[in-house]
């Protein structure tokens, strides 16, 4: 087991899309075994997308099962070739990336979405997420499209209500 | 030996003003960092981190302030790092407009451990009935538990949301 070293922007790799993932074999385990490693020794990472380490797969890791203020959540989640098939609803949201130190900003992602994806087999799965396990799958997949939540970023100043004109 | 300074500008908003004060800014080398820059009527207001050499940042600014007619303050040797922490609770408030929501709210929860990181309000509503409008992003240091209950000491008529903050890192 290894923990792999992040990449951090401007590594351009983090702004490239990343590959199917074709072959269910055991250096893939062997590659998740030491994703899941760097993801735990990211402080409090709830999630690590595999082109965060440099390796441009559809793949990623999320788990918010552990939190301190507990979440709905499927407990540890392998998402080899991961699609969104559904969404629903919109929330502003606090984020922050391992690729981004040192920043967190709000950003709008769908409230519950349903997901589709591989397992460690190859066999495909689908099942519906919300709250904070779905906008943490968000984050992750957005990865393996080069996309960092600084590319959703919204204002601080967009609050939750509708300014309106104060009329004389 | 480069230092950080805070300079803060107000004065009337007018078409480049940010752009015209960051040029002067960036030819003498002063790099910025970070800033908070707002226009609310019919002002605007700029608060600028600023790393430089030992210079006079007034002297500096000192046309630029003539010509656009801006207020200036310097803090000098402001400290290195800007390192803010994380909001963890968010709150909204409003209500029919009248004086001393804001007084009367951020004592209550200031009782209560709140620490401000960000605050804006705004009045909405038609001039007969007006709205104000409150939102605040802070530190809830005794729990957000503690937050919503001082809350019931608030005023009638004033709603107040109070959400927890749970920051993804991922
Ligand atoms: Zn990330």
């Amino acid at each position: 087991m290894t923990v792999l070293d992040i990449l951090q922007y401007p590594d351009e790799r983090l702004k490239q899309s990343s590959k199917t993932v074709e072959i269910f074999d055991q250096t893939l385990k062997d590659f998740v075994t030491d994703l899941e490693e760097t993801r735990l020794a990211g402080p409090g990472a709830v999630g690590i997308a595999a082109p965060q380490v440099g390796c441009a797969r559809r793949l990623v890791i999320v788990d918010v099962s552990q939190l301190k203020k507990p979440v709905d959540n499927h407990g540890y989640l392998l998402l080899i070739n991961p699609e969104i098939t559904k969404w629903q609803g919109m929330e502003k949201g606090r984020e922050g990336c391992l690729s981004v130190p040192d920043y967190t900003g709000n950003v709008i992602r769908a409230e519950s979405i349903r997901i589709r994806f591989q397992n460690i087999e190859g066999e495909w799965i689908e099942f519906d997420s919300g709250g904070y396990e779905a906008r943490a799958i968000q984050h992750e997949l957005d990865h393996l499209d080069g996309m960092l939540f600084l590319d959703r970023l919204v204002s601080r100043r967009s609050d939750l209500f509708t300014r309106k004109t104060y009329k004389k | 030996m480069k230092k950080w300074s805070l300079i803060t500008l107000v004065g009337a908003d007018q078409a480049g003003i940010v752009a015209q004060v960051t040029q002067i800014l960036a030819a003498d080398d002063c790099e910025l960092g970070e800033t908070s820059m707002v226009r609310m009527g019919g002002s605007f207001s700029m608060m600028l981190r600023v790393r430089h050499d030992d210079m006079d940042l007034g002297a500096l600014l000192k046309g630029i302030c003539e010509s656009l007619n801006l207020h200036l303050h310097v803090d000098e040797d402001v400290a290195s790092n800007c390192e803010e922490t994380d909001p963890d609770v968010n709150i909204t408030v409003y209500g029919a407009d009248r004086s001393g929501i804001v007084a009367e709210v951020t004592a209550i929860l200031a009782d209560a451990g709140l620490n401000i990181i960000d605050l804006e309000t705004a009045v909405a509503g038609t001039a007969d009935k007006p709205i104000y409008i409150m939102t605040i992003e802070g530190q809830a240091l005794q729990g957000v538990d503690a937050l919503t209950e001082a809350a019931k000491k608030i005023s009638k008529g004033i709603e107040l949301n109070i959400v927890p903050i749970q920051t993804l890192r991922a």
